[in-house]
C-alpha cells in the first residue's frame, strides 16, 4: 500500500461495499488472519520504542527486554518519596527471594514516569542507593516514548487531575512470560514473599519456587 | 510505509487498524442506519456515543485507561437463537479417568506428567462427618479448548469451556444427594493472548467445604486433577440443625437455608478475570421437595427445562481486525464490552409459548452492571412489571412485583414472566441501566429503547398448558432463617484504593498466605462493608463472600433510577425489603455508602475468601483471605 493520505483516504472509500453490506453476512475474508497470542500481545502492549537503561545502554522495548523473556515491570520516579520507596524496596526483597534467577530466568524493569529528571546518571545513583542486583533495569527515555509506554502498559488513570499527577502513579507491578502469552499485575505493596510466588507461576518450570 | 492523515510514519499494524474503523465508519454512514438502528446493533453505547469515543477506531487501549471501551465489528442482532446448556451426565465411578476418588489428595507422581495426579491439598471434611465416599454421584468434566461462533458474522473463536462449551453444561443437583466432580485441566499452553492453563473451579454460592470451594489458590495444573466433593446439603447439618436420631446427616439441615440458582467458574487468582472472560463458566442448579423443576409438585415453578430457562449475561470486545475475542489485559479499572452475549451468543432469539416461564439471570461479568426491563418497542411507554422469585441462589419468602430487576456482576435473579400478555408480540429483555467505564454504572436509567437490547422474545409458540403457581396468588417460599440474635463480633471493611492505585481492604493488600482473621464455627457475625475512601465518588463494588450468605441488615442497595430516589428499594440507613429481604452472597457496595451483613458460620472448616466480583478488581486483589476455626477471633478491623 501506498503513502495513505487524504487523498488516498477518499479513494479508499470509493471501494466500500454498498449499505446493505453493512447488515448482510460479512465475508470471513474481510477479517485478517488471527494473531498468535505473542503477536497480539506484542502489537497492543509492547512498543518497541528505544529506552536508556540506568547503565546508559540503549535498549529497545520489545526486541531487547521483552521478547522470549520472563519479566517484571513497574513505574517509578527517583524523586517519589510516596509509595515507590516500598514498592522498589519490595523488589530488592524479591529479588533476593528469586536470587540467580533473576537475570537469567527472569528480569525486572523499572521505568520512570519523570523521564525529564530521571537521567541514566539519576537512576544508576537510584539503583546502587538501593542495592539492586543484575537482571534490573532502570529505564529512561524521550518523554513521549515514556507517555506511550505509560499508556500501553495501563498506568494511566481515567481522572485527568489524578493522571496528571505523578505522585499518584500506579504501584501495581506488570508479569508477565512472552513466549507463552501469560500476563497479569499484583501489588507492588504487598508482601515481597508473596510477590515473588505469585510471579514464580509465570516463570519457566524449572525454575519455580514451588511445585 | 504507512502514514496516518497527518503525514506521520505509522506501523502497519496501527494502518491496518484506522483502515478497519475507517470503514466501519462509512458504512454507517453508507447505511443511512437510525439512532435506533445503532441501538439495536449494539453500536451505540447508553451515553449516546459511538461505541468508541474517537468513533469507531480500533480499541481504545490509549483511552487514558481505565474506560474500557471497545469496537467490535458490527453484528447483525437477533439471527441465532439462544443456546440452551446441555445437562452435565453423571458416569460411573470406575469410568473416572485416572486413579480411583480418595479422601485425601492424591499427591502420587504421575509418571505421564512428573507432577501430582491431583491438585488438591486436603482432605475431604465430608466423609467423617458420615457422608459416603465415594458419593452416590460422580461427574467428570474437562477443562479444554473449543470453537464456537458467538455470530454467524464473525469468526470462529476459540474459548476455554467445561467440556470446551460456553457457558459450560449445566449441572442438576439434589439436596441429599452428594455428588463428586472431577476437574481435569486439558487446556493448551497457546492461548490466543490471554488466559492461565493453570485453574480452581469455584461452584458460587455453595455450601461448600473448603476444599471443594475452588479457593483462589487453590489451582491445580495441565495434565492434573482435582476431586472436588460437593453434599449438596442444607446449612446447619453439623451445627444447630443436626440430622434427627437415625436420619442420615445427608437429609439434616435448615431447610429454610435452601438453595436453588448456584454457578460455577474459574477462579484462578490473578487470573480468574482472563479465564472467566475465555468462558470457564456454567449453571449449577440445586432441586429439593419443593422446588422440584416439575410445576406440578411442590411450590409448582415452571418446569425444568422446558419452562425453566437459564440465561448468563456476558459483555465481549473483539478486534476490529481480526473479529476474535479481546481482552483488555492491562486495564485494571474494569472491563466494559461493546456485544452482549446471551448464553455465548450476541444479542439471540428466544421463541416461547403464551404462558409463564421461570427465567434464571446471571450476571457473568466482567464489569458491568445491568439493569433488566422487558421493552415492547412498539410501546415504550408501557411499564412491563414481572415477578422477581429469587435473589442470587435464593428464593425470596415470596415472589415481588418489579418493573425491573438490577444485577451487579455474579449476582443472580429467578424470576416468572408470564408471556399470555404478549402473545403474538416481539418483545425485547433490555439494560437500560448507564455505564461508561469499569468503575460502576452512572445510576442514570435511559428510556425504553435506548439500551442494550440483549435478547428478543418472540411470542408465537402455541397455547400450552400452564400449571405453574401464578405469582400475583402470593404463594409462600421459605421463610428467612431469624436475625435477632447477637454477634459474638461485628467487623467493620472498607473497600479502598491506595493513592498510587492498589485496591486495599482496610488498608492492607491480599495474600492468600495471610489469614486476615479467624471465624469461630458455629457462630454469628455482623460485618460491616463500607466503600469510602480515596476517588470514593467512582466504584461500585459487588463483593462476595464465599460459603456462608448473608441476610442484609441495613443499606441494601436498591434499583437506580427515579429521579431523586436514585435508589429506590433501600438506601443508605434502610433495612431489607422487597427483594433485598432474602439471603444474598453478593451485595452491590454503592459510592460512599456501607452496609451492614448478617451470617451465621457453620458446619465446615477451613480457608475462603471475601473479594469484589468486579473480577478485575477481584485479579488486582481486592480480596482477602479469612479461615472458618474452631476458635475464632474478635478482630474488628482485621
Amino acid at each position: 500500500m501506498a503513502i495513505m493520505t487524504r487523498r488516498g483516504w477518499l479513494t479508499a472509500s470509493a471501494v466500500l461495499p454498498a449499505a446493505g453490506a453493512l447488515v448482510a453476512f460479512r465475508s470471513k475474508a474481510e477479517f485478517s488472519a488471527p494473531l498468535s497470542g505473542r503477536e497480539v500481545m506484542r502489537e497492543r502492549y509492547f512498543p518497541n520504542v528505544v529506552l536508556t537503561t540506568h547503565e546508559g545502554k540503549a535498549v529497545r522495548f520489545y526486541d531487547d527486554l521483552i521478547k522470549d523473556k520472563a519479566v517484571v515491570i513497574n513505574m517509578m520516579f527517583a524523586a517519589c518519596n510516596d509509595a515507590c520507596p516500598l514498592v522498589t524496596a519490595n523488589l530488592v526483597r524479591v529479588q533476593e527471594l528469586l536470587g540467580e534467577r533473576v537475570g537469567r530466568d527472569l528480569f525486572i524493569y523499572s521505568i520512570t514516569v519523570d523521564p525529564e529528571h530521571d537521567t541514566p546518571a539519576n537512576l544508576n545513583d537510584y539503583a546502587k542507593s538501593y542495592g539492586v542486583g543484575p537482571g534490573w533495569l532502570f529505564l529512561t527515555g524521550k518523554p513521549d516514548d515514556i507517555e506511550l509506554l505509560r499508556e500501553k502498559l495501563g498506568y494511566v488513570d481515567p481522572n485527568p487531575e489524578v493522571d496528571a499527577d505523578k505522585t499518584q502513579h500506579s504501584g501495581m507491578l506488570r508479569y508477565g512470560n512472552e513466549p507463552l502469552s501469560l500476563w497479569s499485575s499484583c501489588q507492588g505493596g504487598a508482601n515481597p514473599e508473596w510477590i515473588a510466588e505469585s510471579i514464580s507461576w509465570v516463570l519457566p518450570k524449572a525454575s519455580r519456587s514451588t511445585g | 510505509m504507512y502514514y496516518d492523515v497527518h503525514g506521520n510514519k505509522i506501523s502497519k499494524s496501527q494502518w491496518k487498524k484506522m483502515y478497519a474503523a475507517f470503514k466501519n465508519r462509512q458504512e454507517i454512514i453508507r447505511a443511512g442506519l437510525s439512532r435506533r438502528d445503532l441501538f439495536k446493533m449494539g453500536l451505540l453505547t447508553s451515553a449516546g456515543y459511538l461505541a468508541a469515543k474517537e468513533g469507531l477506531s480500533a480499541w481504545a487501549y490509549g483511552d487514558r485507561g481505565g474506560s474500557g471501551q471497545c469496537a467490535s465489528p458490527t453484528t447483525t442482532p437477533f439471527t441465532m437463537q439462544l443456546p440452551i446448556m446441555p445437562q452435565k451426565q453423571p458416569i460411573s465411578v470406575g469410568n473416572l479417568t485416572g486413579p480411583a476418588p480418595q479422601i485425601n489428595p492424591n499427591t502420587a507422581i504421575n509418571p505421564a506428567t512428573g507432577i501430582a495426579f491431583e491438585g488438591r491439598t486436603r482432605p475431604h471434611q465430608a466423609p467423617a462427618l458420615g457422608f459416603p465416599f465415594p458419593p452416590p454421584v460422580v461427574y467428570q468434566v474437562s477443562q479444554q479448548a473449543g470453537t464456537v461462533f458467538m455470530s454467524s458474522q464473525l469468526p470462529q473463536q476459540t474459548i476455554w469451556g467445561f467440556d470446551g462449551i460456553s457457558p459450560g453444561p449445566t449441572y442438576v443437583a439434589n439436596y441429599g444427594t452428594p455428588i463428586l466432580v472431577r476437574n481435569i485441566n486439558n487446556l493448551p499452553s497457546s492461548n490466543g493472548g490471554f488466559g492461565n492453563p493453570s485453574v480452581t473451579t469455584h461452584l458460587h454460592n455453595g455450601h461448600t467445604p473448603s476444599e471443594s470451594d475452588g479457593f483462589p489458590c487453590d489451582f491445580f495444573a495441565q495434565g492434573q486433577y482435582y476431586d472436588h466433593y460437593y453434599p449438596n446439603v442444607l446449612a446447619g447439618f453439623n451445627s444447630d440443625h443436626k440430622p434427627a436420631p437415625g436420619q442420615p446427616i445427608t437429609t439434616a439441615g435448615d431447610i429454610n437455608e435452601a438453595m436453588s440458582t448456584l454457578w460455577y467458574h474459574d477462579h484462578r487468582v490473578d487470573f480468574t478475570s482472563q479465564n472467566v472472560y475465555k468462558g470457564l463458566e456454567g449453571f449449577y442448579f440445586l432441586f429439593n421437595q419443593f422446588d422440584t423443576g416439575n410445576e406440578g409438585t411442590g411450590f409448582h415453578l415452571p418446569t425444568y427445562p422446558d419452562f425453566d430457562i437459564p440465561m448468563m449475561f456476558a459483555d465481549r470486545c473483539f478486534d476490529p481486525t481480526t473479529g476474535l475475542l479481546a481482552f483488555d489485559l492491562f486495564n485494571l479499572d474494569g472491563i466494559l464490552g461493546d456485544k452482549f452475549l446471551v448464553n455465548g451468543v450476541i444479542q439471540p432469539v428466544l421463541h416461547v409459548h403464551p404462558r409463564r416461564y421461570r427465567f434464571r439471570w446471571l450476571n457473568s461479568g466482567p464489569s458491568r452492571f445491568y439493569q433488566f426491563y422487558i421493552t415492547d418497542l412498539n410501546n415504550t411507554g408501557a411499564n412491563n412489571q414481572f415477578w422477581q422469585i429469587s435473589n442470587d441462589g435464593n428464593l425470596l419468602p415470596t415472589p415481588v412485583q418489579v418493573p425491573a430487576v438490577q444485577l451487579g456482576v455474579a449476582e443472580r435473579a429467578d424470576v416468572i414472566i408470564d408471556f399470555s400478555q404478549f402473545a403474538g408480540k416481539t418483545i425485547y429483555l433490555e439494560n437500560r441501566l448507564e455505564q461508561t467505564n469499569g468503575r460502576g454504572p452512572t445510576g442514570n436509567v435511559l428510556n425504553a429503547g435506548q439500551g442494550n437490547l440483549l435478547l428478543q422474545i418472540v411470542v408465537d409458540l402455541p397455547v400450552v398448558n400452564d400449571f405453574s403457581v401464578n405469582p400475583a396468588t402470593g404463594p409462600t417460599f421459605y421463610a428467612l432463617p431469624s436475625t435477632n440474635v447477637a454477634p459474638r463480633v461485628t467487623r467493620n471493611f472498607n473497600f479502598n484504593v491506595t493513592r498510587d492505585g492498589q485496591w486495599v481492604i482496610n488498608d492492607q493488600f491480599m495474600d492468600c498466605n495471610t489469614v486476615r482473621f479467624m471465624v469461630q464455627q458455629n457462630s454469628v457475625e455482623n460485618w460491616v462493608l463500607q466503600n469510602n475512601g480515596f476517588n470514593f465518588p467512582q466504584w461500585t463494588h459487588p463483593i462476595h463472600i464465599h460459603f456462608e450468605e448473608h441476610q442484609i441488615l441495613s443499606g441494601a442497595p436498591g434499583l437506580a433510577g427515579g429521579g431523586d430516589r436514585r435508589y429506590f428499594y433501600g438506601g443508605n440507613s434502610s433495612p431489607s425489603t422487597g427483594v433485598n429481604a432474602t439471603r444474598k452472597d453478593v451485595v452491590r457496595v454503592l459510592p460512599r455508602q456501607s452496609v451492614t451483613l448478617f451470617f451465621r458460620f457453620r458446619d465446615w472448616l477451613g480457608r475462603y475468601p471475601m473479594h469484589c466480583h468486579n473480577v478485575v478488581h477481584e485479579d488486582h486483589a481486592m480480596m482477602l483471605r479469612w479461615d472458618l476455626a474452631t476458635t475464632g477471633d474478635t478482630n474488628q478491623n482485621p
